[in-house]
């Protein structure tokens, strides 16, 4: 097959393309310019697309002797994902940049572009398995190493874009095996650091970033009877479950902490209450989509494991497809969760699909996104 | 197979340079020392200085080995500017073209930022020609306040000969110094220093087929322009640092073979160039040749593909083993649009869906045959995929 690279810069996609040469693919590597400002070199632990990065993907390629090209992808990432995360929080949702880079861009804009220049299929360094079912369907499933685990920020690929893609890293038994191999393969990225934060914001304080963004409109922190507990300057950056920075003098009547329970960012009001306002029972989102094929029987109810962060665990529950909505009901409350978030849904390993939550439904108050 | 039609960045190494080259490496000496050993590396530098005077039309007093085009824009526009704002502080204003290099634009504009210098752009046509009527009316309104003029001989990108006499002869009526970046020129049009009226011009080595890492300011002997470096006070007081005779012998060589086939070459490179257009163009009706009907060189196609990105096209090319060039890269390696096709005139999207094509010493027919079958192959899918 002839294979597109994606190299970040980073060790995994490094090794990745590395397996792919190995398994006898035709393989060109790939980095994609994301930054508005390319140019620009690396300040932080992180910084997508800076010069060190590009070079770090570029010597990698050569070092596998594979052709290297950087495509710009910047306008497209802008407009897709920086200018989506801006209004998301904006409008008091919590988005996730990495998951929506890997549904409009990677395995959208580079795939698509990639397909018309004669390839077959896209490689990245995600940790993840893609099985073959029985029929020839295909079925995302989670990597061998729990740890590493990625599937989660793959939950919204297609069993089309699943067709062509390629994850080899998803069989590596540890993050330590693939440096190791990395070393061994001569990488010179074998101990890069790993990136945790989200890529176009170099200082990962993202509540900062925001307000070159979003003008920050001092507002009210109140309680559920709608009580003044206190100020903030900006709504914008408070996330559900948030307990920290708050800010508010007065210790709540129990002696507990407060936590925020819901963003009103018409009016700028952060609502504040405690831990057990924050459990949810049942989350629902109307865009969503299906991890390879329609899962059977989700109309009637499908048990199934729901996973609501990158990192987060995941928890039983029960999945329904009812009046174009997916509905997933938690069998014990999940705390802390947040519109604009996405739930990837679980049988076993295999990614069922996933839903960008539109609401959440607490035992008593319903809060709407 | 591999074909490189991107002479314009830099041209493989001619035989004649390489020799010079070993040969001076095999020599032993400071050229500034006194003694027997250094007089001979002084011969070397001394004998490449001659070849390189005869190459551009200078005297040889007035060659200044450097590093290369940027470090002689530098220090040309700057030492040019300083002097002259020395003489009289009035005169601020830097008159070029936003078609030029970065490395003789940014100069400029760091003069801007830093030394309180005004920076006048001349118009550029759609066709890349520079308006010097534009030139004759600035000199009459503003020439007392002209620092200096600086014009590009031929533009890197385009091919555009811009008429330099012409320039200089509009800058005398005010006495006004007139600087050329003549890096793209020189080897593959014909230029002569001492008649062109200038007062400086910019020259490389590896344009015409010697190693990087060598060029020439060549300076009017009456004319001293400001060092940017400061030291054992060689080549004129303009270049402090031990001259690097090799490479000065490997520029002299390479320019003096450059030249002397240059009329030839030039002969050759028309036919090829205009067969590379005329099918091109043929196969892709809508294709522009940007600096068509101009006075342009002859081993240079320039070509805007419209709605074609050239990060594409320069891929599928590059993947059949033909190299060819688009705007310029940053340093990261992303395609930006032109600046030069921006200047004239050009949109954005044109701007980012133009090829390059340079052709030099080595190209043979069946590199621009294989490069006209390839474009051909290639364009629909480039054009399928710039629509992602």
């Amino acid at each position: 097959m002839r294979v597109l690279a994606a190299m970040s810069g980073g060790v995994d996609s490094a090794v990745a393309a590395a397996r792919a040469v190995d398994a006898g693919h035709e393989v060109v590597g790939v980095h994609l310019a994301l930054s508005r400002m390319p140019g620009t070199l690396r300040t932080g632990s992180r910084g997508c697309c800076t010069i060190e990065d590009s070079m770090d993907a570029q010597r990698a390629a050569k070092k596998l002797d594979i052709p290297f090209y950087v495509w710009d992808f910047s306008e497209r990432f802008k407009q897709e994902v920086v200018d989506d995360f801006v209004s998301e929080y904006r409008a008091g949702r919590t988005p996730n940049p990495c998951m929506r880079c890997n549904e409009r861009i990677k395995f959208a804009a580079l795939l698509e572009r990639g397909l018309a220049l004669g390839f077959d299929a896209v490689c990245t360094g995600h940790y993840a398995s893609i099985v073959k079912d029985s029929q020839g369907q295909l079925e995302l499933h989670r990597s061998l190493d729990m740890a590493k685990d990625q599937s989660y920020v793959l939950g919204v690929l297609t069993q089309d874009q699943l067709r062509h893609s390629m994850f080899p890293l998803g069989a590596a038994a540890s993050k330590e095996l693939v440096r190791k191999e990395a070393q061994d393969r001569g990488l010179s990225v074998a101990n890069k650091p790993d990136s945790y934060d989200i890529c176009f914001i170099p200082e990962g304080d993202t509540r900062e970033w925001l307000r070159d963004f979003i003008p920050t409109e001092p507002g009210a922190i109140v309680d559920e009877s709608g009580a003044k507990l206190g100020e903030h300057d900006g709504h914008v950056g408070f996330t559900i479950g948030q307990r920290k920075g708050l800010r508010i003098g007065r210790p709540a009547a129990d002696g507990k902490p407060r936590y925020v329970l819901e963003i009103r960012p018409k009016t700028s009001e952060v609502v504040v209450g405690p831990e057990a306002s924050l459990e949810v029972e049942e989350i629902a989102g109307s865009r969503f989509s299906w991890c390879g094929s329609k899962p059977q029987g989700i109309e009637d109810g499908l048990e199934c494991e729901v996973q609501v962060r990158a990192h987060g665990e995941s928890l039983p529950a029960t999945a329904t497809l009812k009046d174009k909505e997916l509905v997933i009901r938690l069998n014990a409350p999940l705390f802390g969760v947040a519109p604009g978030q996405t739930a990837v849904i679980y049988e076993g390993t295999r990614v069922l699909g996933q839903t960008t939550i539109d609401r959440t439904e607490r035992k008593s108050v319903a809060s709407v996104g | 197979m591999s074909v490189f039609l991107d002479h314009a960045s830099t041209s493989p190494l001619r035989a004649v340079a390489r020799e010079a080259l070993d040969s001076a490496l095999a020599t032993l000496g400071n050229p500034s020392s006194v003694h027997a050993h250094g007089q001979r590396t002084r011969e070397i530098l001394e004998d490449a200085r001659d070849q390189v005077a005869a190459a551009c039309g200078a005297n040889r007093s007035e060659v200044v080995f450097l590093s290369g085009g940027t470090e002689a824009n530098n220090q040309a526009i700057k030492g040019i500017y300083w002097r002259r704002n020395q003489a009289d502080p009035n005169r601020k204003v830097i008159v070029s073209a936003g078609t030029e290099h970065h490395a003789l634009i940014d100069p400029i504009i760091w003069l801007v930022q830093h030394e309180g210098a005004e920076l006048v752009e001349l118009p550029a046509a759609r066709n890349g020609e520079i308006d010097l009527g534009a030139l004759a009316a600035l000199i009459e309104s503003r020439g007392d306040e002209i620092a200096l003029i600086s014009l590009m001989w031929l533009n890197n990108e385009t091919g555009v000969i811009t008429d330099i006499a012409k320039v200089t002869q509009l800058a005398a009526t005010k006495d006004i110094p007139v600087h050329s970046d003549a890096v793209a020129a020189l080897g593959h049009i014909p230029i002569d220093f001492v008649a062109s009226g200038l007062t400086a011009m910019s020259i490389s080595g590896h344009k015409v087929g010697s190693p990087i890492g060598i060029g020439a300011l060549v300076v009017r002997r009456d004319f001293n322009p400001v060092s940017l470096l400061h030291g054992g006070g060689q080549e004129r007081g303009l270049r402090s640092g031990t001259m690097n005779y090799a490479l000065a012998a490997a520029f002299g060589a390479a320019a003096k073979e450059a030249v002397a086939e240059l009329e030839e070459r030039q002969a050759r490179m028309r036919l090829y160039r205009d067969k590379l257009e005329s099918e091109i163009l043929a196969a892709i009706p809508e294709a522009i040749v940007t600096a068509a009907g101009t006075t342009r060189a002859e081993h240079n196609a320039h070509i805007i593909f419209p709605g074609v990105g050239s990060d594409s096209m320069l891929f599928l090319l590059d993947q059949r083993g033909i190299s060819v060039s688009a705007g310029s890269a940053c340093q990261a390696g992303v395609l930006g649009p032109s600046h030069v096709l921006l200047a004239m005139g050009h949109s954005p999207e044109d701007a980012s869906s133009c090829l390059r094509m340079t052709l030099g010493h080595t190209t043979t027919e069946s590199d621009i045959e294989a490069l006209i079958s390839a474009v051909k192959e290639v364009h629909p899918q480039a054009l399928a995929a710039s629509r992602i």
